[in-house]
């Protein structure tokens, strides 16, 4: 039986080689989701760890915090808010109406709709906006300086 | 510890007070608005040990006066919307009338953190629950809407968010579908501030609302209690409420 299909299958695999090398570069222009980069040198936990379990962490830091009042920074929405904001044209950080919201970048793409932003503010407080403004007069004076010692 | 280094205390003492101050400043809390007797680090539970409680003085309370309730809005980010009936208050004015001399006088109301509280007891998923320290909130991860606790709170004091948000505080997510009310705004206690109304009363109001622990004899609160008459409204339900006013009568 086996051999009975031997020529049909190996011409199958041919045309297969051929369909995937044909379509080679279509494959490298599948839209993937490129998440910006946060503020700091790394997240709370490993990025793939954060990939597969931030909703996991989130959830169970919500509890803690609402119910037994523990708030601590790692893994909690407002310090991924702070951190992971990304600023739109006018310079300030862009709300989850917009497509280039850290969160957005992902869930869009992968169709998962979540509710968070709802009721949670999804740009960083004031205090983290003063923190960007001093980080660029940082990068400011330190630009200046640059062209004072190397002209 | 400032108090320490001030008085020429030992090198050491100045020493101590400085690895104190960084120790406290770790977790984001600046050691001036960490209370002493209340401290409690951020990633500790809160526990029984203490319960917060109000009181509102109402001699105190001037009758031409909001900041506690701008404060609150501010606070919480209670905005208007386009009905203004249908707002949510967490706090509001009440005027008081003697229907025999016609004396009126002020005060405020809003969520009085019982100790037994009904919209608890009716709260069909949890969502409405009371904390170990004695605050009252919504746990709106849960919240259905359904509005029971609303109807079975005896001081009116909860409110539907009836329409969209999106001008949210950090400290205070709302949106529309759950049910919301004073919750001592619970982020500042957790972090050793006071409520927001608290502090705007004692600076632009008449210092009528006094913050503390009612489990520790020596806040400004339980000693409020101890000097001066109090009372809790509509007793006979005993709830023991953890608001409590003063020269209501």
């Amino acid at each position: 039986m086996k051999r009975a299909f031997g020529p049909s299958h190996r011409a199958g695999r041919g045309a297969l080689l051929a369909l995937i090398l044909l379509a080679a570069p279509a494959l490298a222009e599948t839209p993937i989701p490129h998440p910006p980069r946060g503020k700091g040198e790394h997240c709370v936990a490993d990025t793939a760890f954060m990939r597969r379990n931030h909703m996991d962490m989130m959830f169970a830091h919500r509890t803690e915090a609402v119910h037994e009042g523990v708030r601590t920074e790692k893994f909690s929405l407002a310090g991924c808010v702070a951190c992971h904001a990304v600023k739109g044209e006018d310079g300030k950080p862009v709300a989850y109406a917009s497509e280039k919201h850290f969160c957005r970048s992902c869930h869009s793409y992968a169709a998962v709709s979540i509710d968070c932003f709802e009721c949670h503010k999804s740009t960083p407080d004031e205090t983290a906006k003063t923190a960007n403004a001093s980080e660029r007069q940082d990068e400011e004076k330190l630009a200046a300086h640059l062209r004072e010692v190397k002209p | 510890m400032s108090r320490d280094c001030n008085t020429g205390g030992s090198r050491r003492d100045v020493l101590f007070g400085a690895i104190a101050g960084v120790v406290t400043l770790a977790p984001g809390i600046t050691l001036t608005t960490f209370g002493a007797a209340q401290a409690k680090p951020a990633g500790e539970p809160v526990s029984s040990k203490i319960r917060w409680g109000l009181l509102v003085d109402v001699g105190k309370c001037k009758p031409d006066c909001d900041a506690c309730i701008k404060a609150c809005a501010q606070e919480n980010g209670l905005t208007t919307t386009s009905r203004p009936e249908i707002d949510a208050q967490w706090i509001r004015k009440v005027t008081l009338r003697d229907r025999q001399s016609g004396v009126t006088r002020t005060t405020v109301a809003m969520c009085q953190h019982c100790e037994n509280p009904p919209c608890v007891d009716v709260c069909p998923t949890g969502a409405s629950f009371r904390r170990e320290d004695g605050i009252v909130l919504v746990d709106k991860h849960i919240c259905i809407g359904c509005r029971y606790c609303m109807m079975a709170c005896p001081f009116k004091a909860r409110s539907f968010v009836h329409e969209d948000h999106d001008d949210q505080t950090t400290a205070a997510p709302r949106g529309k579908g759950v049910v919301e009310s004073c919750n001592f705004c619970v982020t500042r206690v957790d972090a050793g501030k006071k409520p927001a109304c608290v502090e705007a009363c004692a600076g632009k109001g008449g210092g009528a609302l006094t913050f503390g622990d009612l489990n520790d004899p020596d806040s400004d609160l339980s000693r409020a209690l101890k000097t001066l008459p109090t009372a809790q409204l509509r007793s006979y339900l005993e709830l023991n409420q953890g608001v409590r006013y003063a020269n209501l009568k």
